[in-house]
């Protein structure tokens, strides 16, 4: 699952960030902002109009990127517990 | 002995500003998102065992592999590399304290410099509050440099960092090994030296952001803030503007009868008591309109409302990213052009300066004023509207709608495959601090009132001089101002501003308002006040009340159309020309702008006309 398929609320962690194309630098900095494997993840909010961009969650920081960047992230929902 | 060079670096927002003022009793732009400062500032002090100190304080950046303009300037500065600028003797690396998963990988990224680093763990006060335990100790040794602890927005809150300023030099700290997983280093650095709480603010972030943030409830917050700040420039300012207009009468009245009717009085009282005391009622409106802003800045609001735009601006071809360079230019479009620094696609950085001056600074506030309390009716409009504050927000909505339909078109005729970028951080709430509140809008008064007192008197006085003489020879008929050289200039270019519905007055005030934009109020007021004859110098500062006399309603809506578009501010074209290094660019800005402001006079002057 990417992260733009990942509905609102629910806890993930990140699997991978892929590059597309390469050099990615939106995946390079996407990494540099702790966009990393094993990382807790969740989608806080959607935009007005079509839901994007969205508001992201990790780490205790928040960040807001668009679908397209989203897209970058493979993710897999946590288990209930957490 | 030769001063220390330090710079001061760290992740956006993570106060960097907040400590160099400190420091060096500065008074630089602090805001609370990421990218209020993009470029190097620089500052002195001297430590308490008598150290002298040149502090540079340079924008945030989140890595040394810069990906925009204001980061690369960090990047160069550190490196050594940067033109004019002396390699730093230490590096000062500011870290939020509540927020060290993400600053802490900056932190490592600076020891491969080869520079001696000091760690200063800011707003540790923060963190305290939110139940954090923090083992400074074993941080500074598994980070290998000194750790100090600072508050940037307490009086005392760098004593620690000066004090290890005067202490020995630091090392220069070994590089961690290149390919190292730096986001793991980071987070075993954690585990050792930290002991989390979930901080109490992250569940108020949570609270805030479900309503802020939310698809509905998001854009009409949005909506209801901009709204009121409208309402509130308009409304809460006229007490206050009242008072000083009647303090400019009086004061005008006073000085004229004091002085001997002759050419010195006709200066002082129909140049700089009439021109520049006419700029200055507009104090008020503009400090309100700063104290919006400034609050929004500071509160963590501003980066969500570019979250809630982005959808918007990526329909005109933008992303959120331009959003707060195009707010700042609310204010003036000159910082508000520098901002765009902090957008990464070029291409969206020039469409962003390019539009950011139809976004309706603070100088042309004095002339919309004007102009919409001197036709338009005060009147509620639906029980709980001013009829004269929606006619404003219509001219500041007129502006965006504008900016965004240019936006539009130049993506389209320049098209560019880039994909664009947001990737933007949604800083913690914060509550305006009252008195940083206050000493902004100090700032802003003084810098508003030192305009006044250079610019603007001199170009009135210039303009007195040029309406005043040469004098009607014996024996003329008519006004004496029309024999002027002013009279004459405006005569010659009424030619072009007739269709307009301008008379030669406006043409007149239109060529002072070139240097900036709030002194056509003063040029109109001189202008009339000479044309109006020696003895009804009171009446001349009722600007207002006299100018429906003279024009008609076609003429003003004209003429505020020509405001909302027309490049009068040599300072905006300045900046371009910096920002982007490019004479072209200066003559497509002025040139679309002229063009469109022509036609939109036009347009509202014939079709006012008709109805």
């Amino acid at each position: 699952m990417r992260l733009n398929d990942l509905p609102r609320g629910t806890d993930a962690v990140i699997d991978s960030v892929d590059d597309n194309g390469s050099p990615d630098p939106v995946a390079a900095r996407l990494r540099e902002l702790g966009f990393v494997p094993g990382e807790a993840v969740r989608v806080v909010a959607t935009a007005p109009l079509g839901g994007d961009p969205l508001a992201v969650r990790i780490g205790f920081t928040r960040f807001a990127l668009r679908r397209t960047e989203a897209q970058r992230v493979r993710v897999h929902v946590a288990k209930a517990a957490a | 002995m030769t001063p220390l060079n330090i710079a001061l670096v760290g992740n956006p927002n993570c106060g960097k500003t907040a400590l160099f003022n400190l420091l060096t009793g500065s008074r630089q732009k602090v805001a609370n998102y990421a990218g209020a400062t993009v470029e190097r500032k620089e500052g002195w002090f001297t430590t308490p065992a008598g150290r002298s100190v040149r502090l540079l304080d340079l924008p945030g950046a989140y890595s040394l592999n810069a990906t925009s303009p204001d980061e690369a300037v960090t990047r160069d500065v550190c490196a050594g590399t940067y033109r004019g600028e002396t390699a730093p003797d230490l590096l000062v690396c500011v870290a939020d304290a509540t927020n060290l998963r993400l600053h802490l990988r900056f932190v490592l990224e600076m020891r491969s410099l080869g520079r001696p680093v000091v760690l200063a763990l800011n707003m540790i006060d923060a963190a305290q509050r939110n139940g954090m335990e923090i083992d400074l100790a074993r941080l500074q040794a598994e980070l290998g440099m000194p750790v100090v602890p600072t508050v940037g927005i307490r009086r005392n809150g760098a004593r620690d960092l000066l004090a290890r300023l005067d202490g020995v030099p630091p090392p220069v700290p070994t590089p961690v090994p290149p390919g190292t997983d730096l986001h793991a280093m980071v987070r075993q650095i954690l585990a050792d030296c930290v002991t989390h709480a979930t901080p109490l603010s992250d569940r108020m972030e949570e609270r805030l952001d479900r309503w802020v943030l939310h698809p509905v409830w998001g854009p009409v917050i949005l909506l209801v803030l901009l709204f009121l700040m409208f309402q509130a420039v308009f409304a809460w300012a006229q007490p206050l503007m009242d008072g000083i207009d009647a303090g400019m009468g009086l004061l005008g009245e006073q000085v004229g009868r004091l002085m001997p009717d002759g050419v010195l009085r006709s200066l002082v009282v129909d140049g700089v008591i009439a021109g520049a005391g006419s700029v200055v009622t507009f104090l008020p409106q503009i400090l309100i309109l700063f104290l919006w802003i400034l609050a929004l800045e500071e509160s963590g609001y501003l980066p969500r409302a570019a979250f809630l735009l982005d959808r918007l601006m990526s329909v005109a071809g933008l992303s959120g990213r331009s959003f707060i360079p195009l707010l700042s230019s609310f204010a003036c479009a000159v910082p508000g052009i520098m901002a765009t620094r902090t957008i990464q696609n070029p291409r969206d950085r020039l469409v962003t300066i390019l539009v950011a001056p139809l976004m309706t600074c603070s100088a042309r506030l004095p002339i919309y004023t004007l102009l919409i309390g001197a036709f338009i009716p005060h009147r509620n409009v639906a029980g709980f509207m001013n009829l004269q504050g929606l006619v404003l927000f219509g001219l500041y909505a007129l502006g965006i709608i504008s900016a965004l339909v240019v936006a539009r078109v130049m993506r389209w005729r320049n098209p560019d495959q880039r994909e664009a970028t947001l990737l933007m951080e949604l800083p913690a709430y914060r509550l305006p601090n009252p008195r940083d509140l206050a000493l902004g809008l100090w700032e802003r008064a003084r810098i508003f009132l030192m305009r006044v007192g250079t610019t603007i008197v001199s170009l009135t006085v210039l303009l007195w001089g040029l309406s005043s003489f040469p004098k009607p020879p014996a024996g003329a008929v008519g006004p004496a101002i029309d024999w002027s050289l002013a009279g004459r200039i405006g005569h010659i270019m009424l030619p072009v501003f007739a269709p307009l519905g301008f008379n030669w007055q406006i043409c007149v005030a239109l060529i002072p308002g070139l240097a900036a934009r709030e002194v056509a109020v003063g040029a109109l007021a001189t202008v009339y006040s000479l044309g109006s004859g020696t003895d009804t110098d009171q009446a001349a500062l009722q600007l207002g009340g006299m100018l429906p006399t003279h024009w008609s309603l076609p003429t003003a809506l004209s003429l505020l159309a020509w405001y909302v578009y027309a490049p009068q501010c040599v300072a905006t074209l300045a900046v371009i020309r910096r920002e982007t290094g490019s004479w072209r660019v200066v003559a497509l800005t002025a040139g679309y702008l002229f063009g469109l402001a022509y036609a939109a006079a036009f347009l509202t002057y014939h079709i006012a006309r008709m109805l």
